[in-house]
């Protein structure tokens, strides 16, 4: 009853963001980055509920949805880890600490581990090259990131 | 503040500024661009900001955040001026001891400063850097140096001049004139001549024309335009303006990566104050002219850096490219004619409408003008954003500025141009670097990143990742790109599998050029280039892989062999225990042995053994 509420709550929010907008054309990206925000994710019913509002197709908003790797269908972890696979940080060894992150977590990349702690995915250059290798949890970036580090890092975010 | 009316109102606001910024002997720039900012250079601020209150010291001394000096190796830096002094690898903690000693005591603290990575030596003061002897900064010039968020520091330093010269002083043909004669080239990686871009998109008439700034730099390993907007947002705003004004357009946008949050806003909070000193909006500068900006959201595509689909998303849609003609310069943003510039070359614009474009040209070489900004990164000693004339050649970055390669290893190649460049070797270091160099080499200028890789960097490993990239980020419209890249990716895996055979070396070869030439936009058509640049110049390693199955650079785990050598062993078991797969056989105090066909070339027993029994090959 209570998560109906907070959906019901949830939708009001983009609707009212949506009605907002001056000019709907054109706008769709911007909507989702909102929905996202809101809802953390882009379940199906969010994004029918979009293409509703914004009178555009379903499919359209699902092709929109799945080209941008910004955006995500599934729900993430509490915290996401993000280990950058920019090339700088590829040639500085980010391989063999996405590859720790991977075993001590028991995941692989774009998973979520069980309690739904943490999710873990591989992201293309934040542009702090020069802390190569970069690993970034929720916003807080992490420089010169070695395999023996990794353990603390996650001990950081658990309990 | 109100807004301002005219020119003389702007110049006599500077004059203000510049009034206000003597009154301080000492000024402190810390930097607060991501790199430093992520090791705590906001608490290095607050703790010297509350030094000076305790020492009252407000009238003396005054600390601003600033941009990017660039030299991100060593961060978080913080710089003392009048005299330049570069502290390095600053601790929050290490305030009191500036503030006392440099400040009080007028002593440097000297554990702080930079030395000299040859001779030790500490270096006084930057201007005594190699790092930054040899560069030169047009389009940087006020990072690191003002407050990105203080738009009368922008004003200080003429800021907003070159916009009110070009509104009361010239005419719009002006305007391109300067732009054309000073050859600025494109900086986001084509190339092309920027005023001849705006003379384009200046002939096509429309109720409502577009501006748009190509802020989704996709490229990984460049972060130019990163700094530049958090460093100088206003540098773009103030050259956005002028374009508008040159091509007769009134909205601005810019198109920018939502993974880059502190450069966003930094630069919404630009456009607001140059909103409010109606230096944007309505009758600017008392003038006819009306020009404003507003920000979208990129959502992750690299191919969106193109600049059709980049058009294509900004109006919502899947980033794909379309076929050129027509060029955005006719029907862009909604059909509208749309001029697309990557933020880069904005930079450039205002200082060369104040300085000229004689002023422009003298700097570089004959067809490539100016400088150019690159962000050096890999195994390099000095990681950062450099700023060079063009013509500076690819070993003075990377031996005198970049000094040289990390840990005394050896040069193997450079990547420039990210995964539509290619690899640069020895042989090329000497190589004035410009646009038209670069391609002859089979490489590109790209957006400025620089790459650097040592002996062990695998080749073949090296074209894979870039493979994977352009694989992953296909958009999927043309056919060559989406299944070449995917079927170039699978012969490049089986290489460094050791699964290759020398027919597969040939594939590559032909599958890459038929990509090249077939492909619909940039992003194809330059995707199979770090594989032929590798190709050419290392293809004694391709053929290691396929006919030795080995890798020479000891990086390719599927083509390792570890062995143990018996007379070394002593039998302690350890290496039997920490293996995963139980691959190592042997009893206590007796030589162990490895059993080829079970070993995963982990490498965790060679990591365990105390003896050195261990090796690999």
């Amino acid at each position: 009853m209570e998560e109906t509420e907070l959906a019901k709550e949830k939708y009001e929010q983009l609707e009212k963001f949506i009605d907002s907008l001056p000019e709907k054309e054109g706008e769709l990206i911007k909507v989702l980055h909102k929905a996202q925000e809101i809802f953390g994710y882009l379940p199906k019913e969010v994004q029918h509920f979009v293409a509703k509002k914004l009178g555009v197709p379903a499919a359209k908003v699902y092709g929109v949805v799945t080209f941008y790797s910004f955006f995500n269908m599934e729900p993430k972890g509490e915290h996401t880890i993000s280990v950058c696979m920019g090339t700088a940080c590829y040639v500085r060894g980010a391989e063999t600490v996405l590859e720790e992150f991977k075993s001590q977590l028991g995941i692989e990349c774009n998973q979520t581990t069980k309690d739904g702690k943490f999710t873990l995915d591989a992201l293309r250059c934040v542009g702090a090259c020069g802390l190569a290798p970069v690993v970034m949890v929720d916003s807080k970036v992490y420089g010169r990131v070695t395999k023996e580090m990794v353990k603390d890092i996650i001990a950081e975010y658990e309990g | 503040m109100g807004k301002i009316k005219s020119f003389d109102e702007l110049v006599q606001l500077q004059k203000e500024a510049k009034e206000k910024e003597v009154v301080h002997d000492i000024h402190i720039l810390v930097c607060g661009g991501t790199g430093c900012k992520s090791q705590d250079s906001d608490m290095i601020v607050n703790n010297l900001r509350e030094e000076i209150k305790n020492n009252n010291l407000e009238d003396r001394v005054k600390v601003v955040k600033t941009g990017c000096f660039g030299f991100c190796e060593k961060g978080p830096i913080v710089k003392f001026l009048p005299d330049n002094t570069f502290y390095i690898e600053v601790k929050p903690e290490d305030a009191k001891e500036l503030i006392t000693e440099h400040v009080i005591n007028g002593e440097k603290v000297t554990r702080l400063l930079y030395r000299n990575q040859t001779t030790n030596e500490v270096v006084p003061d930057s201007k005594h850097m190699d790092f930054y002897k040899k560069q030169q900064r047009i389009a940087l010039k006020n990072c690191g140096f003002i407050n990105p968020g203080e738009i009368e520091e922008y004003i200080r330093e003429d800021g907003y001049q070159a916009l009110a010269k070009c509104l009361t002083e010239k005419s719009t043909k002006d305007v391109i004139d300067i732009v054309k004669e000073s050859g600025l080239r494109g900086r986001g990686g084509a190339g092309f001549p920027t005023g001849l871009k705006w003379e384009i998109a200046s002939r096509y008439d429309a109720d409502v024309k577009y501006v748009v700034c190509n802020a989704d730099e996709g490229d990984p390993g460049a972060f130019m335009d990163r700094s530049i907007l958090e460093g100088d947002p206003h540098s773009v705003v103030e050259a956005m303006a002028i374009c508008g004004y040159a091509i007769g357009a009134s909205k601005g946008r810019v198109y920018i990566r939502a993974e880059y949050p502190l450069a966003i806003k930094r630069l919404n909070n630009a456009i607001m104050s140059a909103r409010e000193y109606g230096l944007l909006g309505k009758h600017i500068l008392g003038t006819d002219f009306n020009f404003d900006i507003e920000i979208t959201f990129g959502a992750g595509a690299f191919v969106c850096g193109e600049e059709t689909a980049l058009i294509h998303s900004m109006e919502g849609s899947r980033g794909e490219p379309t076929t050129k003609p027509p060029f955005p310069a006719e029907s862009g943003f909604f059909g509208k004619p749309t001029n697309v510039n990557n933020v880069e070359t904005f930079a450039n614009i205002p200082k060369i409408i104040l300085n000229g474009a004689e002023w422009y040209k003298s700097i570089g070489t004959e067809k490539s003008a100016g400088t150019k900004v690159f962000a050096l990164a890999g195994k390099i000693n000095n990681v950062g954003l450099i700023e060079v004339p063009m013509g500076t050649t690819l070993r003075e970055v990377i031996f005198d500025i970049g000094g040289g390669i990390k840990n005394g290893k050896k040069f193997k190649a450079v990547q420039t141009g990210g995964p539509s460049g290619g690899c640069l070797t020895e042989k090329d270091l000497d190589t004035p670097i410009d646009f038209d160099n670069l391609i002859a080499k089979g490489s590109m200028m790209g957006s400025g990143g620089m790459i650097v890789m040592d002996e062990d960097s695998c080749m073949p490993a090296v074209a894979k990742f870039y493979l994977e990239f352009t694989k992953e980020e296909s958009c999927g419209k043309c056919t060559p790109c989406r299944i070449g890249t995917t079927r170039l990716l699978e012969l490049l895996e089986m290489i460094c599998e050791g699964k290759g055979t020398l027919e597969h070396l040939d594939e590559l070869k032909n599958l890459s050029q038929v990509i090249k030439d077939t492909a619909l936009c940039g992003l194809g058509q330059t995707a199979p280039n770090p594989i032929l640049s590798t190709l050419d110049a290392f293809y004694d390693e391709y053929l290691a892989h396929v006919t030795d199955k080995k890798c020479p650079s000891k990086s390719c785990r599927k083509l390792l062999s570890y062995k143990i050598d018996a007379n070394q062993c002593k039998g302690c078991t350890l290496c039997s225990r920490v293996c995963p797969n139980g691959a190592i056989i042997g009893k206590v105090k007796e030589a162990h042995m490895i059993d080829l066909m079970k070993c995963v070339k982990c490498g965790a027993c060679m990591e365990k053994c105390k003896f050195g029994a261990i090796s690999m090959e």
